[in-house]
């Protein structure tokens, strides 16, 4: 094991376009506009079939397809449909989210006890209050944990933008295969090692301060 | 007043819920609907605030016609309580309570001052306000849930199998205190149960309704079990219905003989008896005790506890067979 090029500060300093930070910075954007893309697609979808039960065969079986596409496939197919550039990388990226985003969307909606759906109704409240005042905050537990599992796996793909000659840590692992510089291989694998558990630290951060302490051990 | 107007329910499919139910529920009283299941009980319920509209037929409160009404604007001016209470899991007791006051458009605070006021009211301390539901047992559950239908103060409440999820005990202390707080509050209640002895012992006025969604007989529980329409609801109402009935003859007017024959202490009052009554306890009270006291009689006491009469087996027979003739 050689942790030369983790622990060589020049590696580490930020004016250097190359640096460990700014591939961090540009690795945590991939990941974001990923994340955002796919939750705007995925959200609404996963929240009406749940809500209405109508189309629930999409939300299952779009779960089930979207796993088990591969992500560095569908890269290259996109590079090769639409030329080299940011495009091809987030299409791949959001494929690869919109399936945990919509499913846990969708169970998170399904699982509502429909007996407070019941009485928020029956007190008054519009549809568009139940859906935001009830419903939603009661599905956000599973809703999040959807979200959370969509960013790990995110974090962790995000890598293959360096294939098509991106940025993000996925250049210290591609760089270094080319040169055979193991030293920066491990490097990129421990800083994104390290980066997925502090996004997933991050998130159940945010999880403990907007769900409801109510809805907690259930 | 609530009116039924020949309201038919049928659901897409076919099934008959409603058949042409015509009905009043008087104002400031607890009507209560029983029946057994599939009677259509719930479903007229729910046809008063618009979770149900009806197939043909109207429903009128105080005249007008609730299909003619926003549907959201007619429940807020309708508490509505349910079975487990369905409150929500995810605000604090008081912000549950106060959940109507604020779609009404008052702030949250001055709704939650008003909230707290009625957890007293219900029973609980303030020490409940901050709690979530998830921590309550079952029967503060149902307290916070009649709280919140009570929130915005309206004048008629629709309560769904309010008191079935709870035990017996806690259903006894829930039913008085119920009535006990009808009585402060005067509410237009719509009451929904399969139990019937529930019915009898908290309705003004009982409907009871049979399978298929039609209405067997709309009476006081009094007349009820004295006089059952037929046969259906003289098998509902069940057996003991001549002493049940006799819940709610008082039994202020029945004779007594002077006080004789029994230990007394230096105030007057009787020594190592269990059972006294008082002028206002019912005929049912007195009947068992006399059934239940060693000598076969019954003390009755006055306000200070001293015994001012007594009854005797002869004596309760004697008057009852009286008010037969």
């Amino acid at each position: 094991m050689n942790f030369s090029y983790l622990t060589d500060p020049a590696h580490w300093d930020p004016s250097n376009p190359g640096s460990i930070p700014n591939l961090i910075l540009s690795h945590l954007g991939y990941t974001a506009l990923a994340l955002l893309i796919g939750a705007v697609i995925a959200l609404p979808v996963g929240l009406y079939i749940g809500h209405t039960g109508k189309g629930s065969f999409i939300a299952i079986n779009a779960g089930n397809a979207g796993r088990s596409l591969p992500t560095l496939g569908l890269l290259m197919l996109m590079v090769t449909l639409l030329g080299l550039g940011l495009l091809p990388v987030l299409i791949a990226l959001t494929v690869l989210v919109i399936p945990p985003i919509l499913t846990s969307a969708y169970a998170g909606m399904r699982n509502l006890d429909h007996r407070v759906v019941d009485a928020a109704r029956g007190m008054g409240m519009r549809p568009w209050q139940v859906l935001t005042r009830v419903e939603l905050p009661m599905a956000l537990p599973i809703m999040l944990s959807g979200f959370r599992n969509a960013a790990l796996q995110v974090v962790a793909t995000a890598t293959v933008a360096a294939a098509v000659g991106l940025g993000g840590l996925g250049r210290l692992l591609i760089d270094g295969l080319a040169v055979n510089d193991y030293s920066r291989v491990l490097a990129g694998a421990i800083v994104v090692a390290a980066l997925a558990v502090l996004v997933d630290l991050f998130l159940a951060l945010i999880q403990r301060l907007i769900v409801s302490p109510g809805l907690k051990g259930s | 007043m609530i009116t039924f107007e020949d309201v038919v329910k049928v659901y897409p499919g076919g099934a008959t819920a409603v058949d042409h139910l015509s009905l009043e529920l008087p104002t400031g009283k607890i009507t209560v609907l029983v029946g057994p299941s599939g009677c259509g009980k719930t479903t007229s319920l729910r046809m008063i605030n618009r979770m149900v509209d009806p197939t043909s037929g109207r429903i009128l409160i105080d005249g007008r016609d609730v299909t003619q009404q926003d549907a959201a604007q007619l429940r807020r001016g309708i508490g509505y309580v349910i079975q487990h209470a369905g409150l929500f899991p995810h605000r604090t007791v008081l912000d549950n309570v106060a959940t109507v006051p604020v779609l009404l458009g008052k702030t949250r605070r001055e709704a939650r001052t008003a909230a707290l006021g009625l957890l007293e009211r219900v029973g609980l301390t303030a020490d409940f306000a901050k709690r979530y539901p998830a921590q309550l047992g079952g029967g503060q559950q149902q307290r916070v849930g009649v709280a919140r239908a009570l929130a915005a103060d309206p004048p008629i409440m629709l309560m769904d199998e309010p008191f079935s999820a709870v035990d017996p005990v806690v259903r006894a202390q829930l039913h008085a205190e119920f009535l006990r707080l009808q009585q402060d509050l005067g509410k237009t209640i719509a009451m929904v149960t399969h139990d019937i002895d529930e019915a009898i012992k908290l309705g003004d006025h009982v409907a009871v309704l049979r399978t298929g969604g039609r209405l067997a007989q709309f009476a006081t529980p009094r007349e009820l079990l004295a006089a059952p329409a037929d046969d259906f609801v003289a098998s509902f109402v069940g057996r003991d219905r001549g002493l049940r009935s006799l819940s709610f003859d008082s039994a202020a007017e029945l004779p007594v003989r002077p006080v004789d024959g029994i230990e007394l202490d230096d105030a007057g009052r009787p020594v190592g008896l269990p059972g006294v009554f008082t002028k206002d306890d019912s005929l049912r009270v007195v009947t068992d005790l006399v059934i239940s006291s060693p000598g076969g009689v019954a003390v009755r006491v006055g306000p200070d506890g001293a015994a001012d009469g007594l009854v005797s087996h002869h004596d309760l027979a004697d008057y009852l067979a009286s008010r037969r003739s």
